[in-house]
């Protein structure tokens, strides 16, 4: 098996649920439980892919995938926030909108080739002997949603933007009380949400698979819900679930394809096995609960 | 017990209002469910537009109604259900995993008529129908052993059910025949439809040095991963002519637009009856798409020559002598393979290896 080819598999497989995860955990910080994930990566694959299409350009697919996503996750946010409609029934329904749209849009679109995403050729590093052509000759959104990782872990630890939020998330009505505006920090995290699992979907249809094709995200929106439960809310866990999800699907493809005696009923079930039992473990040490306000409606009050 | 009642109590009013006001007569009501959307690009788009063809054809005589993304098990009860109470005449069933939901509906519903695709099983009011796939997969098959240069190729199975064991089957028998140290690798998703899994396995075909694969799932996923390696696939259930030339070089494509015109005319004459019927490319159930790509003149004309013969009936792509994997004679030199054993083949072949998931 090549090392190389093996670990650009792995990160095209995990980058997606990489993507929607880290944008839900923000999300879930806030104290906003939105179920619907699936449905911005599917809206989002759609618009990637559209945009691409009539543009020529993958950039600007991108762009636009993480605004429609936003936009629609919006719309949550206004029926969740703002009409304080039930979180996990109006979640679900944005899932049911987003796969409906993406089909409507998409009809056109069936069929049709993208422009491919060139791979970054990173000087000095990427000439490093096989490490080199392994981790440093991907794609620009295999980085960029690494440093998105990075970057939610120190806001989240290290600013005071980052702490407002995760006040906001575990008790709104103090957060409310010391005069922060709950309701405009959850739209504000809703939004960041939306738009990571609109890049996550366009990285489906545009460098993953890459074509359009109708409920092609398959339910990777429902991973990344479920890894951000089991990394209990943790970048670091997200990055750990969403690479080892990834990883061993493309592993036990590999074994499978590579003629393993291993009965393929256990290699097909190993990625979820093996990312649950790694992720409780890892949880099992410390207190990392879900923030205490997690789907609780919140109406100012005075 | 309550509920359901109501709920007939409500249809047959509603059906009342209906027949009243809007329908002067009391027309056919054909019902399809497919296992994807119906633009996959594959399986369940070429029974939407087969259906299309049908509903075409008998224009206001009928009328149609679908369900699309059903999927396979309580799911499916529920949907065929409410569509037997919705006042179907027939019911096309098109994924093998509807067998048994459909079976337990007909049960429940005996004055409704049931066509079961792939499947095996039948009742008073439930017919099955099938296509030799394995017909296609011979010359399919055939070009990719011709067609591979590092002499392994792969195969993407959906679910461990006869239909794609035959497959497997078929494929590798061919591939041999042009290739006598062909390799075949087989990985399987336990999903008709996911192309991002599709476009993995395909991926993780290649990186293992394979350079030609075959598909067994509904999505185009695989010859879009194909096309940017520069290997070759073909076209599964539908033609997928958007990968032409290369890197599709032919394809499988399932015409059921006959079979249904056929059998919802006998629903229109009052001639139904419960049947089990299995046809391939002579009956036109199976067709192959124009080879195209780089294909050699000989493995051309070899191709165009089988596919005649399995149409005229000369070849069969099960002669013996064949081998189980384990090497225990199936068929002997010259013995065709019966279709009792075909319709429910559980073995790999010699020289497959792996194992078949249960």
């Amino acid at each position: 098996m090549d090392p190389v080819l093996l670990v650009a598999s792995i990160m095209v497989s995990a980058t997606p649920i990489l993507l929607a995860a880290i944008g839900e955990l923000v999300t879930e910080k806030s104290g906003v439980l939105n179920l619907g994930v699936e449905g911005m990566m599917i809206t989002g694959a759609v618009m990637g892919f559209a945009i691409a299409v009539s543009s020529g350009s993958p950039l600007l697919g991108f762009l636009g995938a993480a605004v429609a996503s936003a936009v629609l996750s919006l719309s949550f946010g206004f029926l969740t926030q703002y009409l304080l409609s039930n979180q996990v029934a109006t979640g679900l329904g944005l899932t049911l909108v987003g796969l409906g749209l993406s089909a409507l849009i998409g009809s056109n679109y069936e069929g049709q080739r993208a422009p491919s995403l060139p791979k970054l050729d990173i000087p000095v590093l990427g000439d490093i002997p096989l490490l080199g052509r392994m981790l440093f000759a991907h794609d620009f959104v295999v980085y960029l949603s690494l440093a998105l990782v990075v970057a939610v872990w120190a806001f989240l630890k290290y600013t005071r933007a980052g702490l407002i939020l995760r006040a906001v998330g575990e008790d709104h009505e103090s957060a409310h009380a010391l005069g922060y505006k709950v309701v405009r920090v959850r739209m504000a995290a809703i939004a960041f949400g939306g738009a990571c699992a609109g890049l996550g979907g366009a990285y489906v249809s545009l460098v993953r698979v890459p074509q359009w094709t109708e409920g092609m995200t398959a339910g990777a929106g429902w991973i990344a819900l479920a890894i951000v439960v089991f990394s209990s809310w943790r970048p670091l866990g997200v990055l750990i679930g969403a690479y080892l999800f990834g990883g061993v699907t493309v592993i036990q493809l590999n074994l499978q394809a590579a003629g393993t005696t291993v009965p393929v009923e256990l290699l097909s079930m190993s990625p979820y096995l093996i990312t649950i039992l790694v992720l409780v473990v890892i949880s099992a040490r410390g207190a990392h609960g879900a923030p205490a306000s997690l789907g609780r409606p919140f109406h100012a009050t005075s | 017990m309550i509920k359901r009642r109501t709920l007939l109590a409500a249809s047959a009013a509603l059906g009342l209002v209906m027949g009243g006001a809007a329908f002067a007569q009391d027309v056919p009501k054909i019902g399809f469910v497919y296992v994807g959307p119906v633009n996959d690009g594959g399986w369940s788009q070429h029974h939407h537009e087969s259906a299309m063809k049908m509903k075409e054809h008998f224009g206001d005589a009928i009328e149609l109604i679908e369900q699309e993304s059903v999927p396979e098990g309580a799911d499916a009860e529920r949907v065929l259900t409410q569509m037997a109470l919705s006042g179907a005449d027939l019911i096309f069933t098109t994924s093998f995993g509807y067998m048994d939901p459909t079976i337990n509906v007909a049960e429940k519903f005996p004055d409704v008529k049931f066509e079961h695709a792939t499947g095996y099983k039948t009742a008073e009011n439930v017919s099955a129908y099938s296509a030799r796939f394995y017909e296609g997969r011979a010359i399919t098959g055939y070009l990719a052993g011709a067609m591979s240069e590092t002499n392994k190729i792969g195969y993407i199975g959906s679910f461990p059910i006869p239909e794609v064991i035959r497959g497997i089957n078929s494929s590798y028998l061919h591939a041999k025949q042009a290739n006598p140290d062909v390799e075949i690798a087989v990985v399987w998703l336990n999903t008709w439809f996911d192309p991002a899994k599709e476009a993995d396995a395909t991926q993780a075909l290649l990186d293992q040095g394979a350079d030609v694969v075959l598909a067994h799932t509904d999505s185009t996923a695989p010859l879009a991963v194909l096309e940017k390696a520069g290997a070759y696939g073909f076209g599964q259930a539908a033609d997928m002519a958007e990968y032409k030339p290369a890197p599709r070089i032919s394809s499988i494509i399932d015409d059921w637009a006959p079979y249904y015109i056929e059998r919802v005319q006998a629903i229109v004459d009052g001639t139904w009856e419960s049947h089990n019927t299995w046809q391939g490319i002579g009956d036109g159930m199976v067709g192959i798409g124009e080879f195209t790509g780089p294909i050699p003149e000989d493995v051309l004309a070899h191709v165009t020559q089988m596919k005649e013969d399995i149409a005229s009936g000369a070849y069969h792509p099960f002669t013996g002598p064949i081998n189980k994997q384990d090497g225990s004679a199936w068929l002997a030199e010259g013995e065709v393979a019966d279709d009792g054993t075909l319709a429910g083949m559980n073995f790999y072949v010699e020289g497959v290896s792996g194992s078949i998931p249960n």
